[in-house]
């Protein structure tokens, strides 16, 4: 049946030569963003003319935050939107706002960080072990970070963090760094959602661009969130980040392109060629070793993208990450959009978000290893994103090497020197993933009230 | 007694030209007083001659003392800018800020020629499907750049006339039923004072979803971030309006009143000829304060709801947090300003046009 719709496809782009282009069911849309560097993939192939090229009219929307974003694209005022990989799974499992969103194209990898304000930084720093050159050791566990909150807990001061959604990477992120160093950062149950339970450091949600005035004005202690919002604080001297995603888990994913499944029902052709534009856009943007990237900033760096100046969004797009004023390292592989086969919408990278949902309350009950598999299947969707590749292949836009043709959907297990606290992830295999963390529910554990109980 | 003295004749004649252009002087005044240009009639008396210590004296008061003013604000605004230090640099100066208008100019041009470039693309695009014989699918594709600066103020005055229509058909006629009766102003009474003081940002949630939930078409006539702003423009700036008309209709002359008894007016024709006539000061009074809450409920909505407009490109600003996002939120601001007493100019002049001749 797929062999069959995709002769069809190739065919009707073959009747009308003139245009070489799918027969769309629709060629106006909207597409809603966040003003953050990884939704780079939508501006490129907005001002490279890639989606013109699909005969595709896409206006591009920034959103105040996620959950607008997010209701957008469900009530059909956004077709489709830059999203965090959280979202459409959480709303395909029904925590939150309930929708069926699909993904046929995963936006990045990478590209998070943690910081912590000036004041936290001077007193995490004694804690930090120190290179010969004087700068601090890295990566930084959040060991560094325990002592300051067991003094702010002495003094009875709750220790605030920000980050942007509760079904965030961000928030998993976060979460996961100061669980691996030994700091609880509290659990959600069905009737407290505040993800406090228990916790030794209260998150918070805030949305990304508002991060630094938040931690400027003193209402959180630090946060994790996308670029250009962690440099932002190295340029206004507000804060210090300590880690990058990458430090955390070498090639995590991040973003996703996500729409409803009815739009990908009603609209299939419509799905491919937008799909195409967006594999373009990821390819150009990877393109010999980063070549294009300081076009890319520049892009993002209009006001109707991300806003931020040149230099700012610069500092992380091109390979290298500023952690204290002065102290700039290269981080080559910052921001990813295509090599490591950074968009396919891999099932593992899913079920990673889903074992995080269980681990932290939001998923309330234990889930079979089947169910993790078949959540996974129903919200990403490597088959479209194979077939739009495949047209591409067959244009000559794009190299047949460069896609995992014969995937079954999971990446082969995270080796443990890739992750932080050296612990393997392999998505085969979630609910042994999650008796492997130390912090977090795991089997048939529930919390009741703000006890965990089994 | 005849007299040949034709230096008299000259004189009378220029006398009259001297009165004919200070009666034309006088007639103009009206309008410049209407335009908000009040200095402009001392200056041209002065010019043509009359009495310059007292044209001086007025020039001074109407035209000097505000330049004056705005320069002295300039000044503090220069010196005192740069010491306030916030965590994106000094806070722009008035150099600064025509820098950011003169930038955003420009812009503008550049997505004006985007524009264009787009806008054939659709029209090569649509003569291929002509030629190809697919003429049916030809069709016109709206713009999906960004908008530019000048743009998004369209938008928002568009937006903010659109609510206050619709504020004004609805709160004219109800005006009108509580001056005129007594029960009806017992039964809106409540309602105004409970819904009066109510803040657009309260209303905005309400009416995002009712519009979300009501409006389903995607292609209708309006956008459906277009009418939830206006929706909101019109739910705040509604009372000024309907207070005023009560009060306006309710003290019209009991003379006037009797009148109409004796003439047994139906009650068309009473309002047609006599309770509108009268109470026109007093509604447009109304309709003048509405419009300028209307405008800056507007501007509310719009930052948080994050609808086109001046309000969004403020919000867009604040999150950029560029080194020139301060300068561009401060160019918004003298232009929301400015058009914001524009508006109340536009509506001063409709009231004088309407009422001056006969002030009762």
């Amino acid at each position: 049946m797929k062999k069959l719709l995709l002769g069809l496809a190739a065919t009707t782009a073959l009747v009308s030569p003139a245009l070489a282009e799918l027969e769309l069911e629709k060629d106006e849309l909207t597409f809603g963003f966040i003003k953050l560097t990884d939704m780079a993939p939508l501006a490129v192939a907005y001002e490279n003319g890639y989606f013109l090229d699909e005969g595709l009219f896409v206006t591009l929307e920034a959103q105040a935050n996620w959950k607008v974003l997010l209701d957008g694209v469900i009530d059909g005022q956004l077709d489709g939107a830059h999203m965090l990989a959280g979202q459409p799974l959480a709303a395909t499992i029904g925590y939150g706002t309930e929708a069926h969103i699909i993904t046929p194209f995963s936006m990045d990898l990478n590209g998070n960080g943690i910081t912590v304000s000036n004041e936290i930084w001077e007193e995490m720093k004694p804690n930090i072990p120190v290179m010969e050159d004087g700068r601090p050791q890295h990566p930084i566990s959040s060991e560094a970070l325990a002592p300051v909150v067991e003094k702010y807990k002495s003094e009875g001061k709750p220790f605030n963090m920000g980050m942007v959604f509760p079904v965030s990477t961000h928030n998993y992120e976060l979460r996961y760094w100061l669980a691996a160093g030994g700091l609880h950062p509290g659990y959600y149950s069905p009737d407290n959602v505040t993800g406090q339970i228990g916790a030794d450091v209260f998150l918070s949600v805030t949305p990304p661009p508002q991060m630094p005035a938040t931690l400027e004005a003193g209402t959180i202690y630090g946060y994790c969130v996308g670029e250009p919002w962690n440099q932002q604080a190295v340029f206004k001297g507000i804060g210090v980040p300590v880690i990058t995603d990458y430090e955390l888990w070498k090639n995590n994913p991040e973003k996703v392109f996500g729409i409803t499944a009815e739009f990908a029902q009603e609209y299939p052709n419509t799905t491919l060629a937008v799909t195409k534009a967006l594999i373009r856009a990821a390819m150009w943007l990877d393109e010999n070793d980063n070549a294009n990237r300081p076009e890319a900033v520049e892009i993002l760096s209009r006001a109707e993208y991300v806003g931020a100046d040149y230099d700012v969004i610069a500092n992380s797009m091109t390979g290298t990450f500023e952690y204290e004023k002065g102290d700039k390292r290269e981080v080559p592989d910052f921001n990813v959009f295509f090599r490591y086969n950074a968009t396919y919408p891999f099932y593992s990278d899913a079920i990673w978000y889903l074992t995080q949902m269980r681990r932290w309350g939001q998923i309330p009950e234990s889930k079979p290893d089947s169910w993790y598999d078949e959540v996974a299947k129903s919200v990403y969707k490597p088959e479209i994103y194979l077939e739009a590749a495949r047209l591409l292949v067959d244009e000559g836009l794009a190299n047949e090497a460069d896609f995992p043709w014969d995937s079954d959907g999971y990446k082969a297990p995270t080796p443990a020197e890739d992750i932080i606290d050296g612990i393997t992830y392999d998505g085969r295999t979630p609910n042994a993933y999650l008796e492997s963390l130390s912090i977090g529910l795991k089997g048939d554990q529930k919390i009741v009230g703000s006890d965990v109980q089994g | 007694m005849t007299t040949v003295d034709p230096e008299f004749n000259a004189d009378a004649a220029k006398e009259a030209r001297r009165t004919r252009l200070f009666t034309r002087i006088n007639a103009a005044d009206k309008w410049f007083q209407i335009l908000g240009l009040s200095w402009a009639t001392p200056v041209l008396k002065a010019a043509a001659g009359d009495n310059p210590r007292a044209q001086m004296t007025e020039i001074w008061r109407l035209l000097v003392v505000p330049l004056l003013s705005i320069c002295a604000f300039l000044l503090l605004w220069g010196t005192l800018a740069p010491k306030v230090q916030t965590s994106l640099g000094a806070v722009p100066g008035p150099a600064q800020v025509w820098a950011e208008m003169v930038n955003l100019n420009e812009d503008a041009q550049a997505k004006a020629a985007k524009r264009a470039k787009f806008e054939a693309m659709v029209e090569k695009r649509n003569q291929k499907l002509i030629d190809t014989g697919r003429a049916d699918e030809v069709k016109q594709v709206a713009y999906t750049g960004a908008p530019s600066y000048y743009q998004q103020i369209w938008t928002s005055i568009k937006t903010v006339f659109f609510g206050f229509l619709i504020a004004t058909v609805v709160a004219v006629p109800l005006g009108i039923a509580a001056g005129l009766s007594p029960t009806a102003n017992a039964a809106l009474n409540p309602l105004i004072q409970i819904f009066k003081p109510v803040s657009p940002l309260a209303w905005l949630p309400i009416v995002t979803m009712i519009v979300s939930a009501v409006y389903v078409t995607n292609d209708g006539w309006f956008a459906k971030s277009f009418l939830i702003s206006a929706i909101t423009v019109t739910l705040c700036s509604l009372w000024p309006t309907l207070i005023n008309t009560a009060l306006g209709v309710a003290t019209i002359d009991k003379d006037l009143v009797n009148v109409s008894k004796v003439l047994k007016m139906n009650t068309y024709t009473k309002v047609t000829k006599l309770v509108l006539p009268s109470a026109l000061p007093l509604i447009f009074t109304g309709l003048r304060l509405s419009l300028g809450v209307g405008w800056m409920v507007l501007i509310a909505a719009e930052m948080l709801a994050q609808n086109p407009g001046l309000g969004k490109f403020v919000w867009d600003e604040f999150q950029n947090g560029s080194s020139s996002s301060l300068a561009k939120i401060m160019v918004a601001v003298f232009t929301i300003g400015i058009i914001g007493f524009l508006l109340d100019r536009v509506m001063y002049a409709l009231q004088s046009l309407f009422t001056f001749t006969n002030n009762r």
